[in-house]
């Protein structure tokens, strides 16, 4: 399973990666393969207000739908329109052309503590 | 040429059966004066429908009927649906004119009847619920529900204060927190505990003085009795707040224990599960609620009551929520479950449930060797086994659940509970004899066979079907819903 190292993590399968001043989201690998194939991605507006562990979105697979939880909080500067026409990018690409949200962090600082590392996270997936 | 010979064709569309001049009426000669057209530019040059004549229509239709599947062909163990079977008096019965051509709209003294009907079926829910006051109005589960929880919220409103938080178990139906978002509380979700209990330490942590009330299935969705429903039930109370049992697992239960006796305060049944009203492809069902006594004030309008020999319809209630419904329910169904349990009478239910049990726990420890049970101990009516062995062979649950149509039998319900890796949640209900769940066992471990010798027959299937296993994901990202013909865009 693909667990790239210079990622954050929550619990429930999402990720996090600081660019400059903007933290993108997606979910990982784990969690498109448990998920099965994505089918359909509802994501919030640009503008609208993220919370860190509270959900953003929802992604949808032919097996369950599943709510999304922001790894931090701050407002969506952009979303991944393309998802909306092949959400089938999550399952090929999770870290890259699937990426979900871009958010520009309100307290990076104080809440990259409540993320795991990616080795704090492969040791979790290894338990599930 | 497609296969249209055999008992189980692939029956093309009513447009593919489209032959060009066929019809099937043959109009009379013109026998009145000629009237003019609508303008040329209301007038289209095609109207492409199918020409086909009466024969082909009967048969098309006729044949896409024999494809179907249902609880009078087969084996139907969709867990926490209770596909039991429908017995042909209920409909013989509901089907009399007296009830099938009543108005809504018809006077009380014309209607006596059906009124007796609906206030005996209130009684006899209220005293198997434990709980006495009941409406009949819900259309079905969700929306008993629905109504459930607004009565938690005017009770809490009765006594002027405000909550926010509903509990709700992590193994909870769906419906559970769409309903507790539909009244405007916020989920706080109970995880399971290693035993498939409610946790009840993070119970007890999560209350406080905000918690309007608890949502709880019982048996849960795993099939298991809630062993600490007592001390639950006690934590919930000692904040002042209710207790709302979603009766969707009711089927283990009716005769044996009473929800009121276990401290529930409020309940909805599944007619169209627990009573056998038909169900599947979108109902209707009936979702009769039942209340705690004094709760009764919050129910509803109108009940049915009665003032001596006379029933009437109850308006005069002013702490009611209100109508939830038009009219009075799915009262044709209220005909069928009443039918139900007059013809098992009292004995007669307790026994459906204690059927029901036996027949699961037989499925459990047939099969226990070679599916994984996530929680090792006596189930109620369903029983919830994990495919995680198979799936470590590249023979995932969809596939168990698709091969199982080869075989004649409906797919259990899968990847339900969530909680469950791989679950496979089956329901025989109690109206299967042991011979048909000999087979259900004989066809589950000649599948659990095939996932270590041939799972490539697992993965591939349904093998029989007219039509094989389909794309989902494509059907669901990219869904066709238009025929167009060959040629065109």
């Amino acid at each position: 399973m693909n667990v790239p190292a210079d990622l954050f993590y929550t619990e429930e399968h999402e990720w996090v990666r600081l660019e400059g001043e903007v933290a993108v989201v997606g979910i990982t690998d784990y969690a498109q393969h448990e998920l099965g194939d994505v089918v359909y991605v509802e994501l919030p507006q640009v503008g609208d207000h993220v919370t860190q562990s509270e959900p953003f979105g929802v992604v949808e697979s032919v097996k369950a739908a599943s709510d999304l939880f922001a790894p931090v909080s701050g407002e969506v500067i952009e979303i991944n329109a393309a998802l909306e026409d092949a959400p089938e990018l999550v399952n090929n690409d999770p870290y890259g052309q699937g990426w979900m949200i871009k958010v520009r962090p309100s307290n990076w600082e104080a809440e990259r503590a409540n993320l795991l590392d990616a080795e704090a996270y492969r040791r979790l997936i290894e338990q599930e | 040429m497609p296969n249209t010979y055999g008992f189980v064709p692939r029956e093309p569309l009513i447009f593919e059966h489209s032959v060009p001049g066929r019809r099937g009426v043959e109009l009379p000669p013109l026998d009145v004066p000629e009237a003019e057209l609508p303008p040329e530019e209301y007038l289209r040059d095609e109207l492409p429908l199918p020409e086909v004549s009466e024969t082909d229509v009967v048969r098309h239709f006729t044949r896409l009927s024999q494809l179907n599947f249902a609880v009078d062909i087969g084996f139907y163990p969709l867990g926490s649906c209770t596909m039991k079977y429908n017995p042909k008096v209920n409909d013989a019965i509901a089907n009399l004119a007296g009830f099938l051509h009543l108005h809504p709209y018809q006077d009380e003294t014309t209607v006596q009847g059906i009124l007796r009907l609906m206030y005996e079926l209130q009684a006899w829910l209220g005293e198997i619920a434990g709980l006495p006051a009941v409406t009949l109005q819900p259309s079905a589960g969700a929306h008993g529900e629905l109504t459930g929880v607004l009565i938690i919220h005017a009770y809490h409103t009765s006594k002027g204060r405000r909550r926010h938080v509903i509990l709700v178990p992590d193994s909870a139906h769906g419906t559970n927190p769409a309903t507790v978002a539909m009244v405007g509380y916020r989920t706080v979700s109970i995880p399971t505990g290693a035993d498939g209990n409610m946790d009840l330490d993070a119970l007890k942590a999560a209350l406080n003085e905000d918690v309007a009330g608890l949502m709880i299935t019982n048996p849960s969705t795993l099939g298991l009795f809630e062993e600490h429903i007592l001390e639950v039930a006690e934590a919930i109370h000692s904040v002042d707040g209710l207790i709302y049992m979603d009766g969707a697992n009711m089927n283990a239960m009716v005769g044996v224990a009473k929800p009121g006796d276990l401290g529930m305060d409020i309940l909805h049944y599944n007619l169209h599960k627990t009573f056998s009203v038909p169900h599947g492809g979108g109902g209707p069902g009936a979702g009769a609620t039942a209340v705690r006594a004094d709760l009764a004030r919050f129910l509803p309008v109108p009940v049915v009551a009665k003032e001596g020999d006379r029933y009437y319809l109850d308006y005069d209630r002013p702490e009611s929520i209100g109508r939830v419904r038009a009219f009075y329910g799915n009262v044709n169904n209220m005909v069928r479950g009443y039918v139900y349990m007059r013809m098992l009478g009292r004995e007669g239910l307790e026994d459906m449930s204690r059927t029901a049990v036996l027949n699961a726990n037989y499925i459990r420890v047939q099969l226990q060797d070679l599916y994984d049970l996530p929680y090792d101990r006596i189930c109620k009516h369903e029983v919830v086994f994990s495919g995680k062995r198979q799936a470590k062979k590249g023979v995932r649950t969809l596939d168990i659940a698709k091969r199982l149509i080869d075989f004649g039998i409906h797919p259990p319900t899968i990847y339900f509970p969530l909680i469950v890796e791989e679950a496979l949640m089956i329901e025989p209900t109690e109206t299967e004899s042991k011979a048909t769940l000999d087979h259900f066992i004989a066809v589950m471990r000649r599948i659990a066979e095939e996932a270590e010798i041939d799972p490539d027959t697992v993965r591939s299937a349904p093998h029989v079907t007219p039509v094989r296993r389909l794309d989902e994901a494509r059907a669901a990202r990219r869904p066709v819903l238009r025929w167009t013909p060959e040629g065109a865009s």
